[in-house]
């Protein structure tokens, strides 16, 4: 279960993005999720209809590029250029959690862009009767129960495990720090962003997938999304956590191949 | 040698099981259950009244700090307190230390904050601008951790074009755009009030405080002792930066307890060292060391070193059982003992950190009123005169001091200079 990495470089100050790429058909891009940029059985089974494009995030190495990339505007821009510079049109369009933000932005941006989209858990939105937790200044033991579920089961421990090998694990350590960085730069103190405004643009027919125990952005929000986006369908996926396509990713990818297909 | 009483203006008791009942003393003690605000009116006092007793004392600066929402120390605005002691007719300096700018929005706030207090006092004014901790930038006030220098380094352009530049003229920076920064008034100091910075040992902030020949001073509560590692890492940014080695561009935060003898000091502030140290550091890994607010570079460093570093380093294990020993001669976090103990430990400490000012932090957490007064008057009156003349043979000037507070001025050279001429 791997990808080959396409490195493509980029102008404006940014470090290539090392690009996942796998599988062959239309084109598919996957916009990760809190975790950072991984290659998981959702995207692997996805590979197998498509061709699947999943990018780093917009300074996920070095935070410090982030300086030249101010708010959500300037990241749509960003990723952009990413598909441009993979020579990418059209595309189905699969965000995870703050990836899902993303990918709701760029369909709302850029909606002769977005063929079809599937939001998972997406943060972007905020009802103060339900308030998305706070995943950054907590210990890591609930971060990671916000995230993946029970931090004391094997399945969690073996996510999150740093490798052996001393060099690795400080690299491994630092790309973690680097990624959670990154990202909270778009969303701390509050995961919001005038995304509601937006939504109405979305053209592209919209596959909402929610776990139905997400701890981190309630699955009241799986509704909102819906109400927002003209052509939207949600599937709750029952008993599944902020990252429903973990451990197990059958059930999410079900219905998502078969919403693309 | 410069002496400033820095007052933490914390909450002076907190409950015995803070510690294991909750997360923190920082971002998220509960206000209602744990801050009453009619005994916070009555600390206030006191702390002012400390704080106005050291100016009487001789002290040669009066130190105050920003925090939020932190149990130890809740000073949200430190120019609130300094107005005060402005107001009084002293010659002390008036240590604010200080403005954490990336909270400011706009931050001309802050240029014109403190440019009142400089004329208000009539010149006694340090202007600290330190970045900040992360549990107030990004806990308290909702800076996102990769805003956090940008921001600081935008902030302190803006405050120091608005002190030296006249105005009006338009700033245009990423954060903060005005179209006339014309403040008034501009600070009685010229060119401006000494800048001094002050943190947890940032390679970064060195190296912000020598390509301004700034001053910097490292705050910590873990004592001489272990600061002396990160202290040799300034020294060594300052060798680079190819800067003198005046003394007074390091500072450092000592606690001091002083008894009439060491078995007294022992039983007067054992029991408030411990209970100190047992609330005032329970500030948790996440909410200290936040994805962001360290550059990669220092995050990478770090975990080179493969240990704990600075500021929050647990030197003694569980604080409430800890011994006077453990405290004032193992790890030496405190200085604590008799009048000739106390100086010969900090005179000690002086040097071997080299640094021209020292800020002692004598009003500890649960200490009242009276006994906070006891341990002030003994210092003052047998352990400040012995301390005072450090660096003066060597003759060091203090150029970061403000121009208006003459306290205890050592003989200028410029009186030897003038008598020579015909």
């Amino acid at each position: 279960m791997t990808a080959s990495v396409h490195t493509v470089d980029l102008a404006g100050g940014f470090q290539p993005n090392p690009v996942l790429v796998k599988g062959e058909g239309p084109s598919l891009v996957y916009l990760h999720g809190l975790l950072g940029q991984e290659w998981d059985g959702l995207v692997d089974g996805l590979s197998a209809t498509h061709r699947v494009y999943a990018p780093a995030h917009a300074g996920a190495d070095e935070p410090e590029e982030l300086r030249s990339i101010s708010g959500m505007h300037d990241l749509i821009l960003y990723y952009d250029e990413v598909l441009d510079a993979l020579n990418l049109d059209r595309i189905d369009l699969v965000g995870h959690s703050f990836g899902g933000m993303v990918a709701a932005e760029i369909a709302a941006a850029r909606p002769d862009r977005v063929r079809r989209l599937v939001l998972i858990d997406a943060l972007g939105l905020w009802r103060d009767d339900a308030p998305v937790a706070d995943f950054l200044l907590v210990p890591t033991d609930r971060q990671a129960a916000l995230l993946l579920g029970d931090p004391t089961s094997a399945a969690v421990r073996a996510r999150l495990a740093l490798p052996d090998d001393p060099e690795q694990r400080i690299t491994q350590t630092l790309r973690r720090t680097t990624s959670m960085a990154s990202i909270s730069h778009f969303l701390w103190p509050i995961p919001e962003r005038g995304l509601s405004r937006r939504l109405r643009r979305i053209k592209a027919p919209t596959l909402i997938v929610w776990g139905t125990e997400d701890r981190l952005v309630p699955s009241v929000y799986a509704r909102d999304f819906a109400d927002a986006i003209a052509a939207a369908k949600v599937e709750m996926i029952a008993g599944a956590g902020h990252t429903p396509h973990f451990p197990d990713c059958e059930a999410v990818l079900d219905k998502v191949a078969a919403f693309l297909a | 040698m410069k002496t400033i009483f820095f007052h933490m203006q914390g909450y002076r008791d907190l409950p015995d099981d803070f510690a294991t009942r909750y997360e923190s003393i920082w971002i998220t003690p509960p206000n209602s259950a744990l801050c009453d605000p009619a005994v916070v009116a009555r600390y206030m006092r006191w702390n002012v009244e400390e704080l106005e007793l050291a100016d009487e004392l001789g002290f040669d600066g009066l130190g105050l700090n920003e925090h939020h929402q932190n149990g130890y120390g809740f000073c949200n605005s430190p120019n609130l307190i300094a107005s005060i002691l402005a107001r009084r007719a002293s010659n002390a300096a008036i240590v604010v230390l200080g403005n954490t700018l990336p909270l400011y929005n706009p931050p001309i706030r802050v240029a014109e904050e403190f440019a009142m207090i400089d004329c208000l006092s009539g010149g006694r004014l340090v202007a600290g601008f330190p970045v900040g901790s992360p549990p107030d930038s990004i806990g308290n006030y909702g800076v996102p951790p990769t805003q956090i220098r940008p921001r600081y380094y935008e902030a302190h352009d803006l405050i120091m074009q608005a002190w030296t530049r006249p105005g009006p003229f338009p700033f245009n920076g990423a954060f903060t755009k005005l179209r006339y920064v014309n403040p008034w008034p501009q600070p009685l100091q010229k060119p401006h009030p000494p800048v001094w910075l002050a943190g947890g040992g940032s390679v970064e902030t060195w190296k912000f405080a020598t390509d301004n020949n700034y001053t910097y001073s490292y705050l910590s509560f873990n004592g001489h002792q272990s600061a002396k590692g990160m202290m040799n890492g300034y020294w060594a940014q300052i060798e680079e930066a190819g800067l003198d080695d005046n003394p007074y561009r390091a500072g450092f935060a000592q606690l001091v307890v002083v008894g009439a003898t060491d078995a007294e000091a022992e039983r007067l502030y054992l029991k408030h060292i411990r209970n100190f140290y047992a609330k005032a550091l329970h500030v948790p890994m996440h909410q200290a060391a936040v994805p962001g607010f360290m550059t990669k570079k220092s995050v990478e460093f770090a975990l080179r070193q493969g240990a704990a570093r600075g500021a929050y380093k647990n030197l003694i294990g569980d604080p409430r059982s800890a011994s006077w020993k453990d405290f004032t001669e193992t790890s030496r976090m405190v200085i604590g003992g008799s009048p000739a103990t106390v100086a010969g430990q900090l005179d000690e400490a002086i040097r071997n950190l080299r640094i021209g000012h020292l800020m002692v932090v004598m009003q500890i957490q649960s200490m009242d009123r009276e006994l906070t007064e006891y341990s002030m008057r003994l210092f003052a009156d047998h352990v400040l005169p012995k301390i005072r003349g450090i660096w003066d043979s060597e003759g060091y000037e203090d150029h970061w001091w403000p121009q208006g507070a003459t306290r205890h001025r050592a003989p200028e050279k410029a009186v030897a200079t003038a008598e020579m001429v015909p």
